[in-house]
C-alpha cells in the first residue's frame, strides 16, 4: 500500500535530478532573502551557481542547532512573517529554544509525509489512532495528528499522561493505532499488566508508532510482546517538522528517509567529512521543499548508518538504521566513548530484568548501572541474583570495554517519567 | 513428603528496608516463626517462615515488596554435637548440594534445621530413609 505510489517507488536517477532541483531552488531562495546564509555564503565564496550536482552540497555550509538559537525568535524566515502560518519551538536541555516557522504550505507537506508513513505500515480511513504524544509547541503531536487526519483515521487527541484515561478512551473507541514514546509505551504496558488488563483479548491495538526518543530493538520486541500489536519506527525532530522524515515499512528494517523533502548526508561528527553508505556517522538533512524556514545542512547530532540496498516493499528512498545515540548523549567513562543505547540494548535482552534502568556516573569515572529485577527474575535465591548481577556486568564489559558496577534494586525503585525517561546520571565532579 | 514453604523478598540493602518489611507483616498480624536474611551488596534476599504464607505473600505483594515462595525441608535433630553433621553427610552421600542452611534449638533436646535444596523431594526421601522426622507446615508452627 502507497500513500503516493510515484514518488515512493520513484527510479532513482528521477529521484536524485528532483533533489538537485530542488536543492538548487532552495539555495537560490535563501541566497536571496535569509541574511543569515547570505553572510555564511559569503565567507564560504560560494555562490548559488557553484551548485551543479548534489555531490556539490558538500560546499555548503553546516545550520547547527546553536544558529538556531543564536537566531530566536526570528527564526531564519525565507518569506514574509505573514506567510508563516504555525510556530513550533524545539526546546533544547540547555539555552534558548528553537523557533520554527511553518507556511500553509509546508503543514500540508508535513502531513503528506505522515501520510506516506501510515499508509506505509497498513493504516487507513477507518484506522482509529490514539495520539499520545505532548500537543503544544512541540511538533510531535500536531504533525502527527494533521497527518493521520489526512489519511482519514479518526484521530484522538489524548496527549500523554493519565494511564486510566488512556485505557478508557482505548476501550471506548476501539483504538487501533497508538503513537507514542518507547519509555510512555513500557509505562502504560506496566499499567495494564498491573490491572490485569491483557491488550490482546480487551484492547483493539494493532500498531504503535514509537518514535522521539531513541530506542533498541530489543525495546521494540518487547511492547510489541507486551501490548500484543506491531511497533513502528518513526523518526523526526521538529527543526524538521517532527515526525515523518523517516519511517519504518513493515520489513521493520530500517526507516525509509523521504528523500524527495530531505537530502540526506552522514558524516563524522567530529571532522564533518562524508561516511561511505554502510558506515555510522552524523545524520545532516537539508530541506528540499521548505518554503517557510528551509534549513541548509543541518546537523541533526542522532548518529546513525544508511542502509543503501533496495528494500523489499518497492520503496526506492534508502533507509537509515534506528537511531543509534545522539552524538550529544554520548558518555565517556575511562577513555571510552559509549553511547547510553549500548547498555539498554543488554538489559532489554535479558528476560530476568525489568524495564526501567539508571546509568550512574560517579566519583572518579565510576560507571553504576542500576536495573529493576523482573518477577520473572526472582526465585528467591541470593546466589541466582548475584550470578546475574555478574553477567550483566560481563555483558556490559564484552560491549563497551568498560566494567561496570551493576546493582539489582526492586522494581518500583527507579524514577519512571511518563515522557522522556532519564536514564543518566552524571554526579562526576572533575 | 513433609515439606515447610518459605516467603522469600526481594529488597534493597538500605536501612530501614528489614524493617519495612516487619511492619507489613504486623500489621497483618502475621507472625514470623523464622527469618534469614543474605544481603549481596545493593541487595538483600530475606527469607521468613510465617504463621501464615498466603495472606503474607498478600500482603507483601499489594505493597509492591517482590516476593516469592520457596519450599524447604524443616529437620528434626537432638540438639546434640554432630546433629548438623548427619543431616550434611546423608545429602552429601547422595550428592545433593546444601544451599542453605539454618537451625535454630526447638526446645530443650529438640533442634530443627531449615533445610533448603535444589531438588526437595529426593532430599526428602533421602533424609527420610535416614530416619530422620521431616516436619509438616503445621508441626513446625507448633514447635
Ligand atoms: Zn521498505
Amino acid at each position: 500500500m502507497y500513500w503516493n505510489r510515484e514518488i515512493e517507488t520513484m527510479e532513482r536517477a528521477a529521484l536524485e535530478t528532483l533533489q538537485l532541483q530542488r536543492l538548487q531552488d532552495t539555495v537560490l531562495r535563501v541566497a536571496q532573502r535569509v541574511p543569515f546564509y547570505q553572510e555564511r555564503f559569503a565567507a564560504a565564496g560560494f555562490t548559488p551557481d557553484d551548485l551543479r550536482s548534489l555531490a556539490d552540497v558538500r560546499r555548503l555550509p553546516f545550520t547547527t542547532g546553536a544558529d538556531l538559537r543564536a537566531t530566536y525568535p526570528a527564526g531564519l524566515l525565507a518569506v514574509p512573517l505573514d506567510d508563516a502560518v504555525r510556530l513550533h519551538t524545539s526546546s533544547g536541555t540547555t539555552g534558548k529554544p528553537k523557533a520554527l516557522y511553518f507556511s500553509r504550505q509546508d503543514v500540508d507537506h508535513a502531513a503528506e509525509l505522515i501520510a506516506r508513513c501510515l499508509v506505509m505500515s497498513g493504516m487507513h480511513a477507518g484506522d482509529v489512532l490514539q495520539n499520545i504524544m505532548t500537543y503544544g509547541l512541540f511538533t510531535g503531536a500536531l504533525v502527527m495528528h494533521y497527518g493521520a487526519e489526512k489519511v482519514g483515521c479518526l484521530v484522538i487527541p489524548a496527549g500523554p499522561g493519565n494511564s486510566e484515561r488512556q485505557l478508557m478512551l482505548m476501550q471506548d473507541f476501539r483504538t487501533t493505532a497508538i503513537h507514542a514514546t518507547p519509555s510512555y509505551a513500557l509505562y502504560f504496558a506496566d499499567f495494564l499488566e498491573k490491572k490485569g488488563v491483557d491488550p490482546r483479548k480487551e484492547l483493539s491495538l494493532r500498531r504503535a508508532f514509537v518514535g522521539a526518543e531513541p530506542y533498541t530493538e530489543e525495546t521494540r520486541r518487547k511492547i510489541e510482546a507486551a501490548l500484543g500489536l506491531q511497533v513502528f519506527n518513526s523518526y523526526g525532530l521538529s527543526e524538521m517538522n517532527g515526525p515523518g522524515v523517516a519511517f519504518e515499512c513493515p520489513q521493520q528494517h530500517g526507516m525509509h528517509l523521504w528523500e524527495d523533502h530531505f537530502l540526506l548526508e552522514i558524516i563524522h561528527p567530529e571532522t564533518g567529512d562524508p561516511v561511505p553508505d554502510g558506515e555510522q556517522g552524523e545524520l545532516v538533512l537539508t530541506t528540499l521543499c521548505r518554503e517557510a524556514m528551509p534549513l541548509l545542512r543541518y546537523r541533526t547530532r542522532d548518529i546513525t548508518t544508511v542502509l543503501p540496498e533496495p528494500c523489499a516493499c518497492g520503496r526506492t528512498h534508502r533507509r537509515i538504521q534506528r537511531i543509534a545515540g545522539r552524538s550529544d548523549d554520548m558518555l565517556i567513562a575511562r577513555g571510552v566513548n559509549f553511547y547510553p543505547q549500548q547498555i539498554e540494548s543488554i538489559l532489554m535482552g535479558m528476560p530476568a530484568l525489568g524495564r526501567n534502568y539508571l546509568i550512574v556516573l560517579e566519583g572518579l569515572d565510576e560507571l553504576t548501572v542500576k536495573v529493576e529485577l523482573a518477577e520473572a527474575g526472582f526465585d528467591g535465591q541470593v546466589e541466582h541474583l548475584a550470578r546475574l548481577q555478574s553477567r550483566i556486568a560481563d555483558s556490559i564489559r564484552a560491549e563497551l570495554l568498560v566494567k561496570p558496577k551493576v546493582d539489582l534494586v526492586p522494581p518500583g525503585t527507579l524514577p519512571v517519567s511518563e515522557g522522556k525517561a532519564k536514564r543518566v546520571l552524571d554526579k562526576r565532579s572533575l | 513428603m513433609n515439606a515447610v514453604r518459605l516467603i522469600a523478598v526481594f529488597a534493597e540493602n538500605k536501612p530501614g528496608q528489614t524493617a519495612r518489611i516487619t511492619r507489613l507483616l504486623a500489621e497483618a498480624n502475621i507472625n514470623i516463626r523464622w527469618a534469614t536474611i543474605a544481603n549481596n551488596g545493593a541487595f538483600g534476599v530475606l527469607k521468613f517462615l510465617v504463621d501464615k504464607p498466603d495472606a503474607a505473600f498478600h500482603q507483601l505483594k499489594q505493597n509492591g515488596v517482590m516476593v516469592t515462595f520457596l519450599e524447604a525441608l524443616a529437620v528434626e535433630v537432638q540438639d546434640r554435637p554432630g546433629a548438623l553433621h548427619t543431616v550434611a553427610e546423608a545429602l552429601a552421600h547422595h550428592q545433593i548440594n546444601l544451599d542453605n542452611t539454618s537451625g535454630y534449638v526447638a526446645d530443650r533436646n529438640r533442634a530443627i534445621l531449615i533445610v533448603e535444596v535444589q531438588d526437595v523431594a529426593r532430599a526428602a526421601t533421602v533424609l527420610e530413609q535416614h530416619k530422620l522426622h521431616l516436619l509438616s507446615q503445621a508441626e513446625m508452627l507448633q514447635a
